[in-house]
C-alpha cells in the first residue's frame, strides 16, 4: 500500500468560521495505481490533494493521519514536510502554466529546485534531458524563457521537472483543464506513461473531467461537497456507479454522438451547500431524488464489494 | 440551411489581421477568408482550438473589432457599418455571452444589474410592464425570478449567472446570440442545463453563434458545425455529416483525441505537431457531398 489516509479532516479558517472543505476522507492507494479525484468545483478536491503536500495558511488540519510507504507524513508540520516534498510527494499544480516563474529561464527554475534540496544539478542534468526528449521536448527548452513555451510544452515541462527525483506520491491538479483536446490527451496519456516507466510510483489525478479520468485513471474517488461520495475502479464508476450523485453525473455528460434533437440529457438541480454550515446528514440530500428519512442521519463510507465504496444509505441497503 | 430557416447572418471571405511585434510592424493573420452563415432557429457550431480564430470571429460578429477583408452582413446590415447605422438597433438583434459569468458582473452591485442596464432599450415602459418582461425573461431561462433578483453575484451559482446573462438578451427579443465558450466555467452538473436552455430557444426561431473548443458539447447542440484551424475553415456542414463521417484529417485527429465514457483512447494517439498553415491564399473548400464543405488541402483524400 502506497498511501494510506485515514479521516483526513481540514478545514480552512475564514472570518466567518471554519470552511469543511476536506471531512473525515479514508482512502488508500496502492503502488503503481492511478486514483482520478473527481467533484465539482467546491467539493474539496484540491484542498485533498493539497493538504497531501503544504497546507497553505487558511489550512487548518484538524483531525486524520497520512501515510506514505509505511511512514507517517508529518502534514500538519510545515517545516518536517519538507524532507519529503519533490523527493517523495510531488505535485503538478493547478495553472502549472504559471507555475514557471516568468523572469527565469527554464533550466535555472529546474536548477535552483534541485539545490534546494542538495541535489547537485550537473549529475541530473542527464536524465532531465533524457526524458524531456521522451516528452517531445528538447533540450534546447532548458535555454528558454516560460513565455516562449507553448501551454501544452509547459504543461509537459512542469510534469518532467516535478517527477525529476522519483516521487512515490505525484498529485497532478487539473493539469488537463486548460488545454486543447489534442494536448489533453497526450498530456493524459503521458501520465501513464510516467507510471508504466516508474517515474512516479502512485498518483492522485485531480480533475471534474470524468472523461479524462476514465481514460487515463485505475480507480476513481467521486467527491460531493468534502466529503467522500464513491470510489470503484474507472470502470464501475463509469458503467455501474451506486451513489445518486456519481448516477446523475455520469448522465449528464454529452458524449460525441449524443444529440440534442435526439436525446436530452439532464442536469442535476440545486448547487451544492455552503461548507461553512454544511447539513448534518447526508450533504446531497437536497439535490438527491432519492432521499428519504434515513438521509438526516449521516450515511458511512462502507464498502459494497471488494474495491467499491459508497457513502449513501439507498445503495448499502 | 435547415429547411425553413432564413439566413439572417452572413460572413463572406472574412479575414482578420493583428498588428504583432514590437513597433507593430510585423502581423499575424488570426482569420483567413471564411466564409459561412446562421440561419434563424439554427444552432451553428464554430469548433477550434486556442489560436484557431474562434473566438475573434465571435468578436468581429458582434462588432467589438473589424474584419481587415471581407463583409459580414446581418439581414443585408453591413457590420462595418455599424457606426454610420447607428450601434443601437444592431444590438436590439444580436448580443453576446462570454466565458465568464463572475467577470460579466460587478461584485459591487446585485445581480439583477445587468437586466435593469438594458432598459434604455424601451423608453418609456412602464414599471409593472416592465417587471413583467423581466419576469418572463427570467422564465425563459428557467431561473426563479424570486430566486435570483435582489441577490448579489457572489450569492449565485455560476450557471445561474450564466443564464441571467442570456436572459438579459432575451429581453431584448434579440435574433442572433453569440455564445462564446459560455459551458467551459461551468460544472458538470450545471452545463447541460444552459446547453438544453439553447436548444429550446432556438425552437423559438434564435439563432445562435456557438463557439466552442468542445466537440461533443458542439455535437449535442449544433445544426451545423464549422472546424477552424489556424484562422481557416478546415470542414463545415450539418452535424451528423462532419462528426459521421470527418473527412480532414485535422477533424479526424480532433475526434480521435476527445476523451470519451465508455471508449477509451485507441493506441499510439497523436503527438500533436500542427504547424501553422503558410501563405495568405484561403483554402478552397470542396463540397464532397451535399452540406459538407471539406478543405482542399494537399492531405485531403
Amino acid at each position: 500500500m502506497s498511501l494510506r489516509v485515514d479521516g483526513l479532516t481540514v478545514y480552512y479558517r475564514t472570518l466567518r468560521g471554519d470552511v469543511k472543505a476536506v471531512d473525515g476522507a479514508s482512502f488508500s492507494i496502492g503502488d503503481g495505481e492511478i486514483m482520478g479525484l473527481a467533484g465539482e468545483s467546491g467539493c474539496g478536491k484540491s484542498s485533498l490533494g493539497k493538504s497531501l503536500i503544504r497546507m497553505d495558511v487558511r489550512m487548518k488540519h484538524v483531525a486524520g493521519r497520512v501515510e506514505l510507504d509505511g511512514r507517517e507524513l508529518p502534514i500538519a508540520d510545515d517545516a518536517k514536510m519538507n524532507a519529503f516534498r519533490f523527493r517523495e510527494v510531488s505535485i503538478v499544480p493547478q495553472y502549472s502554466m504559471s507555475a514557471l516563474t516568468p523572469t527565469r529561464k527554464v533550466g535555472t527554475i529546474a536548477q535552483e529546485l534541485l539545490e534546494s534540496r542538495d541535489v547537485a544539478f550537473d549529475t541530473v542534468k542527464p536524465e532531465l534531458v533524457r526524458r524531456l526528449t521522451l516528452v517531445g521536448l528538447s533540450e534546447d527548452v532548458l535555454d528558454r524563457y516560460p513565455i516562449e513555451l507553448s501551454g501544452g510544452m509547459k504543461q509537459r515541462t512542469v510534469m518532467v521537472i516535478s517527477t525529476l527525483l522519483d516521487p512515490s506520491l505525484l498529485i497532478a491538479d487539473e493539469i488537463t483543464s486548460a488545454l486543447d483536446v489534442s494536448s489533453q490527451r497526450a498530456v493524459g496519456e503521458l501520465l501513464v506513461e510516467f507510471r508504466d516507466r516508474e517515474f512516479v510510483k502512485s498518483m492522485i489525478v485531480i480533475t471534474h473531467d470524468l472523461a479524462i479520468l476514465y481514460q487515463v485513471a485505475d480507480t476513481i474517488l467521486v467527491m460531493y461537497a468534502g466529503k467522500l461520495a464513491e470510489k470503484a475502479s474507472a470502470q464501475t464508476i463509469v458503467r455501474a456507479p451506486r451513489h445518486p450523485y456519481t448516477r446523475l453525473l455520469i448522465s449528464s455528460l454529452p458524449e460525441v454522438g449524443v444529440r440534442f434533437a435526439e436525446t436530452r440529457l439532464a442536469g442535476i438541480p440545486g448547487k451544492p451547500p455552503s461548507l461553512l454550515a454544511p447539513p448534518v446528514g447526508c450533504r446531497f440530500r437536497d439535490r438527491c431524488p432519492l432521499a428519504f428519512a434515513k438521509c438526516e442521519e449521516e450515511p458511512p463510507f462502507v464498502e459494497l464489494e471488494p474495491g467499491h465504496e459508497v457513502a449513501c444509505w439507498r445503495a448499502a441497503a | 440551411m435547415l429547411e425553413g430557416g432564413r439566413l439572417m447572418l452572413a460572413l463572406e471571405g472574412v479575414s482578420k489581421d493583428y498588428k504583432v511585434g514590437t513597433f507593430g510592424g510585423k502581423r499575424l493573420r488570426a482569420v483567413n477568408g471564411v466564409s459561412f452563415g446562421v440561419a434563424t432557429g439554427e444552432v451553428v457550431s464554430l469548433i477550434g482550438e486556442s489560436g484557431s480564430g474562434k473566438s475573434t470571429i465571435g468578436r468581429m460578429v458582434l462588432g467589438l473589432s473589424r474584419a481587415t477583408a471581407g463583409t459580414i452582413s446581418f439581414d443585408g446590415r453591413d457590420v462595418a457599418q455599424l457606426a454610420k447605422t447607428g450601434p443601437r438597433t444592431y444590438y436590439a438583434d444580436v448580443q453576446g455571452v462570454f466565458q465568464d459569468p463572475f467577470s460579466s458582473y460587478n461584485p459591487i452591485f446585485k445581480a439583477d444589474r445587468v437586466l435593469t442596464l438594458v432598459k434604455g432599450f424601451f423608453p418609456g415602459i412602464g414599471r409593472s410592464d416592465w417587471d413583467e418582461k423581466v419576469e418572463a425573461a427570467l422564465q425563459a431561462v428557467r431561473l426563479e425570478p424570486g430566486a435570483c433578483l435582489g441577490k448579489y453575484p457572489h450569492q449565485l451559482s455560476g450557471g445561474q449567472l450564466q443564464r441571467m446573462l442570456i436572459a438579459r438578451a432575451l429581453l431584448l427579443d434579440i435574433k442572433l446570440l453569440v455564445a462564446d465558450e459560455i459551458i467551459s466555467m461551468l460544472d458538470a452538473s450545471t452545463r447541460i442545463d444552459v446547453l438544453n436552455l439553447l436548444g429550446d430557444l432556438k425552437g423559438r426561431g434564435l439563432g445562435v453563434l456557438f463557439i466552442t473548443h468542445d466537440l461533443s458539447l458542439g455535437n449535442y447542440i449544433s445544426d451545423r458545425t464549422v472546424i477552424l484551424r489556424h484562422g481557416e475553415i478546415v470542414e463545415a456542414g450539418s452535424t451528423p455529416k462532419v462528426f459521421g463521417n470527418p473527412l480532414h484529417p485535422y477533424t479526424r485527429m480532433l475526434l480521435s483525441s476527445v476523451p470519451q465514457l465508455h471508449t477509451k483512447w485507441a493506441g499510439g494517439g497523436p503527438r500533436p505537431a500542427i504547424e501553422p498553415a503558410g501563405g495568405d491564399a484561403a483554402p478552397r473548400l470542396v463540397e464532397v457531398e451535399p452540406d459538407h464543405l471539406v478543405a482542399a488541402a494537399d492531405e485531403a483524400p
